[in-house]
């Protein structure tokens, strides 16, 4: 009996050992790809998924696997180099790159805007200026009937009604659009509240998400709030112009989120590492964004390095016309020229990666 | 009798005696051990994950226990952009959504639970019991989603109004009714800890020995006499432990409480004002947060988190205790 028991352990101690080893032995029978891996932001995620899959077509031997955690993860994770990219809706700040062990490099991919949105009778086309908007968000202008809404919007009845603020009570890159626009408007908000991916709000409510800001905003009149642009479109929301550097009221799309970069451009810092917000630029809508890949400027793996920047200057040319159909704003022109020679700058032991073209 | 023996390995027919099967040893032990070693393992790994989480939370956190301190639990202020942390808000939030929830679930939970187990027909026992258990199984996103687009609705064009007309002279009541709020999400745990409720409280009363509701009726008690004194009272701490159990899922929950809180880090006596949950801010903000102070103080509200659930749970314990020693003095 004892002997018995024994065998059957032994067994069912080898069948465990076989099996392992067999599942441990899997994908090295597979094809011969180099995975590269990512991690970082949510909102520019259903493009990189879509750029990575467009992408294995072009080049079958490089396989991506991004995890969507967040800006904040993406910065962590590259920074302790456990990805091979990260990416980030919000430029690293300087104590952020000089704790990271090399020079990290900000590579703009698309741009996204951030439009105010409300639930209002018949919901008219509204105008507001940087400056109204900063004040509500404040918690200053608290009635739609309140006069300075009411220059802005001649002709346009407003119902004697408090305003209920809605905002993104998870922490987010749209939130740090926002409220990095309201900052450069106001220097009150800038003192009080700052910027962030999470701020403490003066006022209003929290909504969980962008569905959660839009459900809010849907049953409640007399509720204003801010979403993504891509949101407001594919939901058909009422969107508000907004007033840009130039003083022309400027409604939300992808062109004029695009103009955003295109009146940037001349002044581009050469990191990228700038806010486009209230951008020059007749056309320009004051409250868009790039959002940016995080990548070591000195590639520790060489296989991998020519990979990357492979990926990147497709990314950068051909997969600039898969972002207008995801709602993304594509990179302008002269932007592209400009991470053009960023991307150029990726090396391998000092090398060059990319040949000069 | 027959085809026992022939299981026990092929004994000749009726030759062993039971007693003596058992005393001599079958050199089976093995089996034994591997029993005890397989518990002792369970055990050993639950209190083992248990010890590891509570140093990770310790670890991760130290840097805004030493920043912050105890000051931490006490400051009123979250503003992550200039590294101001405190968490009292937010163990104000969760300790009153819980209570608002429980305030509706108990009753109703052991309301249904007596139904079930007492008055309902058999015929009817076992669909109603299905429908109550099925509430346990819908996704809490789901309620959230319910909450968002109906109950807030609802609680924002009537309940609160009404509330706010008639019991207005309350601070509970008072304030604008935005929907969404304290009051939304008491409302949303109640429903989501109902069914643990009443499934656990029903099998505790259907488990009251028989014998108790004869005595009962035998000294001439009414229907709710019986139910009060000889099942309820009997039943006391099975029943307690399902409404344990359903405050450990109050206190928990996240994405749910989150649609519907209004996620505003503030203290107010009003039920109709927005709150925050110390579980929705993890939920909320763990992702996005970049600085290492900002990253440890979620943590630390984590760790708060953690101690308030041992806390709560503990004086709940506590006070059946001291109320279960006064009845039995009174009972005898």
């Amino acid at each position: 009996m004892k002997q018995s028991m024994a065998t059957v352990l032994r067994t069912i101690g080898l069948v465990l050992a076989v099996s392992w080893l067999g599942v441990a032995a899997l994908p090295a029978a597979g094809l011969a790809q180099t995975l590269m891996n990512g991690a970082g932001a949510t909102f520019p995620y259903p493009l990189y998924s879509k750029w990575f899959d467009e992408y294995t077509k072009v080049d079958p031997s490089v396989r991506f696997n991004y995890q969507s955690i967040g800006s904040g993860g993406g910065i962590r994770q590259i920074s302790e180099r456990t990805v091979d990219f990260g990416a980030t809706d919000g430029p690293m700040t300087d104590e952020q790159l000089k704790k990271a062990p090399a020079e990290l490099l900000h590579i703009p991919t698309v741009l996204g805007a951030v439009v105010a949105t409300y639930n209002l009778p018949g919901n008219p086309a509204l105008h507001f200026s940087g400056e109204v908007l900063a004040d509500i968000f404040l918690g200053k202008i608290t009635n739609w009937d309140d006069g300075r809404i009411k220059s802005l919007n001649p002709g346009v009845s407003l119902p004697n009604a408090p305003i209920v603020l809605v905002h993104r009570s998870d922490g987010s890159g749209t939130t740090y659009i926002w409220v990095d626009y309201l900052s450069k408007i106001s220097k009150e908000w800038e003192e009080k509240v700052g910027r962030g991916t999470s701020v403490k709000w003066p006022a209003g409510l929290g909504g969980k998400g962008n569905e959660g800001v839009a459900g809010q905003i849907k049953n409640t009149q007399g509720a204003l709030g801010y979403v993504e642009l891509a949101y407001a479109i594919t939901n058909k929301l009422p969107v508000a112009s907004i007033k840009n550097a130039a003083g022309k009221f400027i409604e939300p799309t992808i062109a004029s989120t695009t103009a955003a970069a295109a009146g940037a451009a001349s002044n581009m810092p050469a990191d990228f590492r700038v806010s486009l917000t209230n951008a020059p630029g007749d056309a320009a809508y004051p409250v868009a964004s790039f959002t940016w890949l995080l990548v070591y400027k000195d590639q520790s793996d060489e296989t991998k390095g020519k990979l990357l920047t492979k990926f990147l200057w497709w990314a950068i040319h051909d997969g600039q016309r898969y972002p207008q159909d995801l709602l993304y704003a594509p990179l302008p022109a002269p932007v592209v020229k400009q991470v053009e020679a960023k991307v150029k700058q990726i090396t391998f032991n000092g090398k060059p990666l990319v040949a000069a073209r | 009798m027959i085809g026992v023996d022939a299981g026990r390995g092929g004994r000749a027919q009726g030759a062993p005696l039971p007693r003596a099967f058992f005393l001599t040893p079958r050199g089976s032990l093995w089996g034994d051990r591997i029993f005890q070693g397989v518990v002792y393992a369970a055990v050993g790994l639950f209190a083992l994950v248990m010890t590891g989480i509570v140093l990770a939370l310790v670890v991760e956190s130290m840097p805004a226990i030493r920043r912050f301190g105890l000051s931490f639990v006490t400051g009123q202020e979250w503003d992550p952009v200039k590294e101001a942390f405190g968490a009292l808000p937010f163990i104000y939030g969760t300790l009153l959504s819980s209570l608002v929830g429980m305030f509706i679930a108990v009753p109703l939970g052991i309301g249904a639970a007596i139904y079930l187990a007492e008055l309902a027909p058999f015929w009817a026992r076992a669909p109603i019991g299905f429908l109550i258990e099925l509430l346990a199984a819908v996704p809490s996103v789901v309620y959230g989603l319910w909450g968002i687009f109906v109950l807030a609705p609802f609680l924002r064009s009537w309940v609160e109004p009404l509330l706010g007309g008639t019991l207005g002279f309350l601070p509970l009541f008072q304030g604008p009714p935005y929907g969404v709020g304290m009051l939304a999400a008491g409302i949303i745990l109640s429903i989501m800890t109902v069914p643990f409720i009443a499934t656990v409280s029903r099998e505790v009363l259907l488990a009251v020995p028989n014998t108790q509701r004869e005595a009962a009726l035998a000294l001439g008690a009414t229907r709710w006499e019986t139910t009060w004194i000889a099942v309820l009272r009997y039943g006391r701490s099975g029943l307690v432990g399902a409404v344990l159990l359903g405050l450990g899922r109050a206190l928990g929950e996240t994405m749910a409480v989150t649609m519907v809180i209004g996620n505003r880090p503030e203290i107010s006596a009003s039920l109709f004002a927005p709150g925050y949950t110390m579980a929705s801010v993890l939920a909320n903000e763990f992702t996005e947060a970049t600085s290492d102070v900002y990253l440890s103080a979620l943590v630390y509200v984590g760790l708060l988190l953690l101690v308030v659930t041992v806390m709560v749970n503990a004086a709940a314990r506590l006070l059946v205790w001291t109320v279960g020693g006064s009845v039995k003095g009174i009972r005898e």
